[in-house]
C-alpha cells in the first residue's frame, strides 16, 4: 500500500490533530506525572495521525475521510478525464501526474491526418518510443512501449471521446499498470491543419515508474514535440529525414571495419 | 570513397570513408564531377560554427551525375547531369510552397538543436554542422542527396562544370543579395567583401539595373576582379570608407549596402580589435565591422542586404542608426531552388559566365592545402574547384 492510499484523514482534520497533539505533548512535558504520561501517548498518536494522514482507528472501522481529488473538467473538448469515476481519473485529476501540451501545423487536409492517426497501429511509425499498438476489440487497444535496457512497458487504453476530423481522446483502462490519458485535436488553420496533443501520465513507483520516466525523458514536452515533428514530416514529405547510415570519417573501431573493404585508393 | 573531412579547427583531411547509400525513398546518389570550397566553409575551418564533429564530411557546392535513385524519385534517371542546391528542401511544407526553400520545415533531422539556438530551425544544409542537419557534404566522390525530386537541377551538356557549378550556392546567393536591395534603375549599390559571393552580387546588381556598384575590399586581385565586373572600388582598410562613400554619392549615401563579408570581418577601426578580442575570449560569437559600416553608410530609407553568414549574438550592432534612418534589413540563407531556372537562362544567354571566379582547379587530394591557401588569401586565391577523380 503506498503512501497516498494510506491516507484516510481529511486535510482540516489532520491540522486539528496536529494542533491538539502538540498541545497535549506540551501539557505532558509540563506535568511529568501519570496523567501527563497518558496525555503524552494520546498527543503522540494525534501528531502521528496529523503528520501521516493515516488513522488506525478509521482503518479498523473501514472509514476514510480523505479529500477526493479535485480535478474538474480540463481543456473542454479535449476528451481528457471524461470517465468520471475511473481510477485513471483519480490518479490524473487536479494537478497530479505530468501534463504535456504541444502543437504542430501540417500542410495536409484534416481528414487525411485524422484517418492516419485514428488507425492507432500507425502511431509507432512516427512515435519513437512506441513498439506497437494493436486493437483488442472496438475502442480498446494494447500499447507496448520500449523501455530502457530492452524492457517493455505495456498497457491497455480505451477511446473515450471521438469526433471525426476533430478530436480523439483516450485513457488507460482501470487497473492498468500505467495511468495515462490523452487527446489529439485537429483544427483548420491558414497554414494547413493544426494538430494539438494533450497528454497526461502518472508514473507509478518502482521499476516500472522509472522505466516510464525514462521513456518520456526529463523533458516530456520535447519527446512529444519530436513525435509530432516526425508526424508532420511523414505526412508532408512521405518520409522521416535521417542521416543514420550515412558515411563519415569518424574513427570509431566500428567505422574503420566498415571502411576498410570499401576503400578504393 | 575519398572525402574531405573536418577534424577540428584548422584541420581538414582527405579520408577514405564508406560510399553513401540510399536511406529514404526520395534520395539519390550523385557521382560528383566538380566540387568547390565556399567562403562559408572557412567559418567551419576556423571553428566559428558550433556543433561540428570530427569526421564530418564537408562541402555544399557540388555537381555531378545521378548514379542511383530511390523509388520515390520519378523526375530523375541514372546519368542525368545535375547541380545540387546547398539547402535541402522537401518541396511540400508551407515554406517550400512559398519559395522559402532555405526555411524548409522538414529537412533538418536535428531541428531541436537549431531551435535551442534560433527559436525555429532553418532547412538542413549539406556538410554544415549537426545543428543544420548533420548531412554528409559533397567534397567527396559521391554524395547522398535527400529530397532529390526537389533539389537536383538538370543542366545542359553544352555548358561546362565551371559555368554551372556555382548555381549550387554563390551565384544565387549573390543574386538574392542584389534582389533583396529592391534595386531601382540607376541605384548606387555598395558591396562589402569581394570574395566569390561579393563578385556575384556586383554582377547581379548590374544585371538588375543598378547604375553604379562600389566594391569594398583590401585584397588587390579581388578588387581587380570587381573592377573587371564593372564596379568602382574602395580599400576596406582605408579609415575613410564612410566619408568617401558619402562624397561618391553626392552626400546621400548608397541606396543599398550589401554585407558579403559575414562573421569574420576585418577592419581598420578600433571596433575590429574589440570584436577580435571578444571572440577570441569567447565573449562574443561574431566579428561584425563590415555590417556596422554597411548600416552606418547606408542612405536614409535604404536597404542593408546581408548574404554574409552570422552565427550568434552580435555585439555593438548600431541598431539605432538602422531605426532612425528607416533602413530595411534583409538577410537569410539563399532560396537556391527558386533562382535556378532564371540564372541558368542568364548563363545560356551569355549575360554572365560564372567561370570567371575560378582561380584554382585541383584534385580533391589537395583539399587540406587549398583550405589554407583560400583562408590566407595566398597565391591570388579567390575560388577553388576540386575534381574528386
Amino acid at each position: 500500500m503506498n503512501h497516498r492510499e494510506r491516507i484516510n484523514v481529511g486535510r482540516v482534520e489532520r491540522w486539528l490533530s496536529m494542533i491538539a497533539g502538540g498541545a497535549l505533548a506540551a501539557y505532558a512535558v509540563k506535568r511529568r506525572d501519570a496523567p501527563g504520561g497518558a496525555a503524552a501517548i494520546a498527543g503522540a498518536a494525534l501528531l502521528y495521525r496529523g503528520a501521516t494522514g493515516h488513522c488506525d482507528v478509521y482503518q479498523l472501522l473501514g472509514v476514510s475521510r480523505a479529500d477526493r481529488p479535485s480535478g474538474g473538467e480540463r481543456g473542454e473538448g479535449t476528451g481528457i478525464i471524461a470517465d468520471r469515476y475511473s481510477d485513471t481519473r483519480q490518479q490524473l485529476g487536479g494537478n497530479r501526474g505530468i501534463h504535456v501540451e504541444e502543437s504542430v501545423t501540417i500542410n495536409r487536409p484534416i481528414s487525411e491526418l485524422y484517418r492516419f492517426w485514428r488507425d492507432f497501429e500507425n502511431l509507432p511509425t512516427f512515435m519513437e518510443h512506441l513498439e506497437s499498438v494493436s486493437m483488442r476489440e472496438e475502442g480498446v487497444s494494447h500499447w507496448v512501449a520500449k523501455g530502457p535496457a530492452g524492457m517493455q512497458v505495456e498497457w491497455d487504453a480505451r477511446i473515450i471521446n471521438e469526433v471525426p476530423d476533430k478530436v480523439i481522446g483516450w485513457q488507460s483502462l482501470t487497473g492498468s499498470t500505467i495511468s495515462t490519458a490523452g487527446s489529439v485535436n485537429f483544427d483548420a488553420d491558414p497554414h494547413g491543419t493544426r494538430v494539438t496533443v494533450h497528454m497526461q501520465y502518472n508514473p507509478p513507483g518502482g521499476r516500472l515508474g522509472a522505466a516510464l520516466a525514462k521513456i518520456f525523458g526529463e523533458e516530456p514536452n520535447q519527446t512529444v514535440r519530436e513525435d509530432l515533428r516526425h508526424f508532420k514530416q511523414l505526412m508532408e514529405t512521405g518520409e522521416i529525414p535521417t542521416t543514420k547510415g550515412q558515411p563519415s570519417g569518424r574513427r570509431s573501431s566500428k567505422a574503420r571495419i566498415r571502411t576498410a573493404p570499401k576503400a578504393r585508393a | 570513397m575519398k572525402a574531405v573531412c573536418w577534424e577540428g579547427r584548422g584541420d581538414v583531411r582527405v579520408e577514405h570513408v564508406p560510399d553513401p547509400s540510399i536511406l529514404n525513398a526520395r534520395d539519390a546518389i550523385v557521382r560528383i564531377t566538380s566540387t568547390a570550397i565556399c567562403g562559408s566553409d572557412l567559418h567551419l575551418y576556423d571553428g566559428f560554427i558550433p556543433t561540428m564533429e570530427a569526421g564530418d564530411i564537408l562541402g555544399h557546392e557540388f555537381m555531378g551525375v545521378v548514379e542511383d535513385i530511390g523509388h520515390g524519385v520519378t523526375n530523375l534517371k541514372r546519368g542525368d547531369r545535375v547541380v545540387v542546391p546547398f539547402p535541402i528542401a522537401c518541396g511540400r511544407c508551407f515554406f517550400c510552397t512559398h519559395d522559402l526553400y532555405s526555411c524548409c520545415d522538414n529537412s533538418n533531422p536535428n531541428a531541436w538543436m537549431a531551435e535551442k539556438f534560433y527559436g525555429y530551425s532553418a532547412s538542413g544544409l549539406f556538410g554544415y554542422s549537426h545543428m543544420l542537419g548533420g548531412y554528409a557534404g559533397g567534397q567527396a566522390e559521391y554524395a547522398r542527396v535527400p529530397f532529390a525530386d526537389i533539389g537536383p537541377f538538370k543542366v545542359p551538356d553544352h555548358l561546362s562544370d565551371d559555368q554551372v557549378l556555382f548555381l549550387t550556392d554563390i551565384f544565387p546567393t549573390g543574386f538574392m543579395a542584389a534582389e533583396n536591395c529592391n534595386i531601382q534603375p540607376g541605384d548606387v549599390i555598395a558591396v562589402w567583401g569581394c570574395g566569390p559571393v561579393g563578385q556575384f552580387a556586383i554582377r547581379s546588381a548590374l544585371l538588375l539595373g543598378a547604375g553604379r556598384v562600389i566594391a569594398i575590399d583590401t585584397v588587390a586581385e579581388r578588387l581587380a576582379m570587381a573592377t573587371a565586373g564593372g564596379a568602382e572600388t574602395l580599400d576596406s582598410m582605408d579609415p575613410d570608407v564612410f566619408y568617401k562613400l558619402r562624397n561618391m554619392t553626392g552626400g546621400i549615401g548608397p541606396d543599398a549596402c550589401i554585407d558579403a563579408v559575414g562573421l569574420e570581418a576585418h577592419g581598420p577601426h578600433i571596433d575590429f580589435v574589440y570584436d577580435k578580442v571578444k571572440t577570441m575570449t569567447f565573449l562574443a560569437t561574431d566579428r561584425i565591422s563590415a555590417l556596422r559600416q554597411a548600416i552606418h553608410s547606408c542612405r536614409k530609407g535604404g536597404t542593408v542586404s546581408v548574404p554574409g553568414v552570422y552565427g550568434g549574438f552580435l555585439d555593438k550592432l548600431p541598431y539605432g542608426a538602422a531605426m532612425n534612418k528607416g533602413l530595411t534589413m534583409k538577410t537569410g540563407q539563399t532560396h537556391v531552388h527558386k533562382y535556378l531556372p532564371r540564372l541558368l537562362r542568364y548563363i545560356e544567354n551569355g549575360d554572365i559566365d560564372p567561370s570567371f571566379v575560378v582561380t584554382h582547379r585541383v584534385s580533391i587530394d589537395r583539399a587540406p592545402e587549398m583550405y589554407r591557401t583560400f583562408r590566407d588569401k595566398q597565391d591570388g586565391c579567390i575560388k577553388v574547384v576540386m575534381q574528386p577523380y
